[in-house]
């Protein structure tokens, strides 16, 4: 044995002094002192999600079309819930008993830990209620949202709704989790990105009794919510307002376009819905009504229609055949009224006619001949149709228009294989296709590509991208301006003049006069009557103002408006009236404004 | 050499027992501690519960691996084994990746090594067989200096690489040295710098250094009972710092009071060196030079303080002296991690059932402050029962270490022993706020395979030469 052995208990009592001094510190600290337990209690940590306020959406004027309210969420942290009094909970939000046990159910099984909803948007004096209360339901707490409020009942297809996120977006964008709000249709969607913000999130110290008690960590691990962007969009409140007085009780659709720059200043489908229906906690149950509507008043016409464009469609042939040098403007045709073959005019006019004429009176002579010489200057017929072809789709037909037109459609302007497949290859010519020279047939557009054609008309040859929102505003106040393409129609500006003349002859001297001419403003435009099989036949009218340096392009739809003088020209007049002059007050236009405000196409009984 | 099945026999199994219980229970506070829903199996391997349970795992195999190697293997490769960890202590600092400041760590791949661990085992192998080779004699200095050199070079490696935790493990070495024979004058000595240290951050220099002077005096009056002896003491030093203090005062010389102190102490001190060599008492000299060595060292605190730790070195101790408190900066690991534990009551909040270790309140709560959620989910029952099997299982290495037959076991043991009990006050006791915050683990308990293996191999080294003991005569 060595002579230090004895050491060996200095250093167990030194490990054993070490310990006791640890217990009976732990003693102390653990069951001798209970403010530790009162800090914990004071140390229960709860997340509240910061949800940002969505950007506000102005007109082109700065008058605010859609802004927020708060409401309020009902959250349950089911972990932290102890027996309390489910009668007068349930009293307070006037539920019955089992929703309330079945919701917190539902929430116990998404989570014990996490909060859920349990009851969504409350009213404001269910809020108040409640906020005196929320102490004795622990677990309870009350969060803010906000939700879309709309200043006045219109463009509701062109701003689109809000609704909560699904899975599959959910899945697909991490940033959301469920009970997110997500932009469905128009621009909410899509600006989505430049709407919704950025969430933050704060932690809260709560005590046992459910009493805030202040920020935890004082708020060094909160983030702030960063507001959305504010969209300023390129529509005219006062002018998008008055389409839907004029347009009320018709199905249909109007777009206007400023021709300059691309700007659409209205964007109307119709029968449309009250953009307020589909908030807060109705929303559900008014979006199932609006779906089940026989009127479709979801279905956004301005973009998803498949329109022929009718005779509106004759002043593109013009164009090109000009361009083509296949017709001069003094070129003449003889027409014999309904009787002319292959395709028979609409009544008997001055003949030979010639281009202005030809526009003026609508000569579905004329313009056949017109459409043959495009097709017949090529050898063969489907190299004159394909170069046809391309020139059409430089007006911006037969494709879609842009990226912030949710569900638009592209219309058609059908490729020669089309024709190859359905007559067979080289088995068809201009006269086989001929119904294509007076917008008929197999070419379908959609009322927002027809007021781009106007445009293109307007500007004698180009249109800038149409679109709906000008600038981006993020919350430090700068303003982002949206930049947007110009793209060059095929037929050359000097080209034209005469069409453009002819368009204003429609609206100077023929019986459409009587309805879309107006006093003081160079009206240039185009009707068309759309064969409808299945009721009266649909009214369009496309039109430009002033014949120099244009400022509004508009094309305007009235189903079952009989013909384009009857209800789409008048309409579509007054709007450019209205834009131009901000005022009507002739009599005969104050009548007409009248009658067409009066006017109701949806009775289906209505006489054709 | 025995038969394999005689070492599985002469292991100690209570021991292994008591082990694998602190592994298991530590394994379950890691559950508890970083518990999510989305992620309840305790088996989910992309969680630090199921990364641990591969560690622990792991650790079974490589336990197994050890007591298959011969013991004497140990003792032959000792000093090899020192060398090549000195080695990787070097090579770290060049080619090491930085992990919280430290610049300690091997990255290979996916797997981080940090070599600060096996520096324990290095260092406490190499003490063994220096310790047990024939020249030693504890009192000479030739053999002093050795040991120096052996603690110092690791010691002074990893404190280059901020590693500040690491590098006071190696201080617990003394006891070892102890018990092997070390004078307990010089852990004494150790201590009484220590509280002096404290003493003078606390309170002020003039009153530590009365209180040096008060105890000096007493001490001398038990050295040599001569009542007059000791009020001549106090006399001379009471005027010669009144001298000191008067003229300071009366001609407005403006010298700073702690210099007349320390002049004063001066030439009290020399006055009764001469005193003391006249009448041949070297006891009194004895005080003298340590109260000498007080005071100087009294005068040193604030400049060690301010230029030589580093700024969070300071504020932790500060925090830990309650100098100046500041619970959301410093001040915030202890003061939640003691609200946690302190809120766990008697019998605790029960199993995944702590609010505190959720929700981050407490940081590092799976490895550093592990003991947190034992506090809080368990109560001082388990906070106890903790502490005594850790405290059992150092007697059993007490128990094992006096047993062996060879100076090189024993004092390995206790090198096991002494580093598993430093690691458990320093931990512990930090996170009930009895000692400053140093981030070092608790053994077996905290998550992280390195801590977890460099355990296992250091408790099962020594194992296997105790399972051995009896071949181990010729050491
Ligand atoms: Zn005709
Ligand atoms: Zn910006």
């Amino acid at each position: 044995m060595d002579k230090y052995a004895k050491r060996k208990y200095i250093l167990g009592a030194i490990f054993a002094l070490i310990a006791i001094v640890f217990i009976v510190r732990l003693f102390s600290l653990q069951v001798l002192d209970s403010s530790y337990k009162k800090y914990a209690t004071r140390n229960v940590l709860r997340p509240v999600i910061n949800y940002p306020a969505r950007g506000l959406i102005y007109d082109r004027n700065g008058e605010l079309l859609v802004y927020n309210k708060a409401a309020y969420d009902l959250l349950v942290t089911p972990r932290e819930v102890s027996p309390f009094d489910t009668t007068q909970l349930c009293s307070i939000l006037k539920i019955e008993k089992e929703e309330l046990v079945k919701e917190l159910k539902k929430a116990r099984k998404y989570s014990r830990y996490k909060p859920s909803v349990i009851v969504k948007q409350l009213s404001p004096e269910m809020y108040a209620m409640l906020q005196e209360k929320l102490y004795k339901y622990p677990g309870f707490f009350v969060q803010t949202r906000t939700l879309r409020e709309y200043a006045h009942p219109i463009a509701a297809h062109m701003l689109g709704y809000v609704g909560e996120v699904n899975q599959s977006q959910i899945d697909k964008d991490s940033y959301y989790s469920q009970g997110d709000y997500i932009g469905i249709t128009g621009i909410e969607r899509a600006y989505e990105k430049e709407l919704r913000g950025h969430k933050g999130v704060s932690y809260f110290l709560v005590d046992v009794h459910n009493r805030l008690k202040g920020a935890y960590n004082e708020g060094k691990n909160d983030s702030a919510a960063v507001l959305g962007n504010n969209l300023t969009t390129t529509i005219d409140a006062k002018l998008q307002a008055y389409c839907e007085l004029l347009m009320q009780n018709k199905r249909g659709a109007v777009v206007a376009i400023e021709p300059t720059t691309g700007e659409i200043l209205c964007y109307y489908s119709g029968p449309d819905y009250d953009a307020n229906l589909l908030v807060g906690r109705e929303r559900s149950k008014n979006y199932q009504i609006l779906l089940n509507d026989t009127l479709k008043p979801l279905t956004n016409r301005a973009i998803s229609a498949a329109y022929s464009p009718g005779s509106t469609f004759k002043t593109i042939n013009a164009l090109i055949a000009l361009e083509e040098e296949t017709i001069s403007p003094q070129t003449t045709f003889v027409c014999h009224g309904p009787g002319t073959k292959p395709i028979s005019c609409t009544h008997h006019h001055e003949s030979p006619i010639s281009l202005i004429g030809g526009i003026r009176e609508s000569c579905n002579p004329y313009f056949w001949n017109t459409f043959r010489s495009i097709i017949g200057k090529y050898p063969k017929a489907e190299d004159g149709y394909n170069k046809w072809r391309e020139y059409v789709m430089s007006f911006g037909l037969g494709q879609k228009l842009g990226t912030e037109f949710y569900g638009e459609s592209s219309g058609n302007i059908p490729q020669s294989a089309y024709y190859d497949r359905f007559y067979g290859a080289h088995h068809w010519n201009a006269l086989t296709v001929r119904s294509l020279a007076i917008g008929q047939g197999e070419v379908i557009v959609t009322p927002l590509q027809m007021a781009n054609m106007v445009s293109v008309i307007a500007n004698r040859g180009y249109y800038i991208d149409p679109h709906i929102v000008r600038s981006v505003t993020d919350p430090d106040n700068n303003v982002h301006k949206l930049e947007f393409d110009r793209k060059d129609c095929l037929v050359h500006a000097d080209k034209f003049e005469k069409v453009i003349e002819g368009m204003q002859a429609v609206v100077d001297q023929t019986n459409t006069r009587y309805t879309a001419h107006v006093e003081g403003i160079e009206i240039c435009g185009k009707t068309g009557t759309i064969q409808n099989s299945h009721g009266a036949d649909h009214s369009a009218f496309i039109a430009f103002a002033p014949k120099d340096n244009p400022k509004i392009a508009i094309a305007a739809y009235v189903e079952n408006g009989v013909w384009g003088a009857r209800y789409a020209a008048p309409i579509a007049s007054l709007m450019i009236e209205k834009y131009l002059t901000d005022t009507i007050t002739a009599p005969n236009r104050k009548a007409k404004e009248k009658e067409m405000i009066e006017a109701n196409l949806l009775n289906p009984n209505q006489k054709k | 050499m025995a038969s394999r099945n005689n070492i599985w026999a002469n292991l100690d199994w209570l021991t292994i027992g008591l082990y694998v219980l602190l592994v298991f229970l530590g394994w379950i506070n890691i559950y508890a501690a970083v518990f999510n829903e989305e992620h309840s199996s305790i088996l989910d391997m992309s969680q630090r519960y199921g990364k641990q349970l591969i560690w622990i795992i792991a650790a079974f195999a490589l336990a197994g691996v050890l007591i298959l190697i011969d013991s004497k293997f140990y003792v032959s490769f000792a000093f090899p084994i020192y060398i090549v960890t000195i080695l990787m202590l070097v090579a770290v600092l060049l080619i090491g990746s930085e992990v919280k400041g430290a610049k300690s760590w091997f990255q290979i791949g996916g797997f981080a090594f940090q070599p600060a661990e096996v520096s324990k085992l290095a260092t406490a192998l190499a003490l063994a067989k220096f310790t047990s080779s024939y020249n030693f004699k504890i009192e000479r200095i030739q053999s002093i200096m050795a040991i120096g050199a052996i603690l110092v070079i690791p010691v002074a490696l990893i404190f280059l690489q901020n590693d500040t935790g690491s590098a006071l493990v190696f201080a617990v070495f003394s006891l070892v040295l102890y018990r092997e024979g070390l004078s307990g004058v010089i852990l004494f000595l150790g201590l009484l710098i220590a509280i002096v240290f404290i003493l003078t951050l606390i309170l002020h220099p003039l009153i530590t250094i009365s209180i040096i002077t008060v105890s000096a005096i007493v001490v001398y009056y038990f050295i040599n009972p001569k009542f007059v002896l000791s009020l001549k003491a106090i006399g001379i030093s009471a005027s010669i710092f009144m001298t000191f203090w008067l003229t300071n005062t009366l001609l407005r010389l403006n010298i700073d009071t702690n210099k007349i102190i320390l002049i004063s102490a001066i030439l009290a001190s020399c006055i009764f060196c001469v005193y003391a060599l006249r009448q041949r008492l070297s006891q009194l000299l004895l005080v003298i030079g340590v109260y000498l060595a007080l005071v100087f060292i009294t005068f040193s605190v604030d400049y060690v303080f301010n230029n030589i730790l580093e700024p969070h070195q300071r504020a932790r101790i500060e925090e830990l002296l309650g100098i100046k408190s500041d619970p959301l900066g410093v001040g915030y690991n202890v003061n939640q991690s003691k609200i946690a534990i302190g809120s766990g009551g008697l019998y605790g909040k029960g199993f995944l059932n702590g609010t505190q270790t959720k929700f981050n309140f407490v940081p590092e709560q799976s490895t550093d402050f592990i003991f947190c959620t034992v506090g809080e989910e368990w109560g001082f029952v388990g906070t106890t029962t903790v502490i005594l099997l850790f405290l059992g299982m150092l007697i059993r290495l007490i128990f094992l270490a006096e047993r062996q037959r060879s100076v090189f076991s024993r004092v390995y043991g206790y090198s096991v022993a002494c580093i598993l009990f430093f690691h458990l006050a320093i931990n512990v006791g930090m996170t009930i706020g009895l000692a400053p915050v140093i981030g070092i683990p608790l053994p077996f308990f905290s998550y992280g395979g390195s801590s977890l293996w460099s355990f296992t191999i250091l408790l099962f080294v020594f194992l296997r030469l105790d399972a051995s003991r009896t071949e181990m005569l010729s050491y």
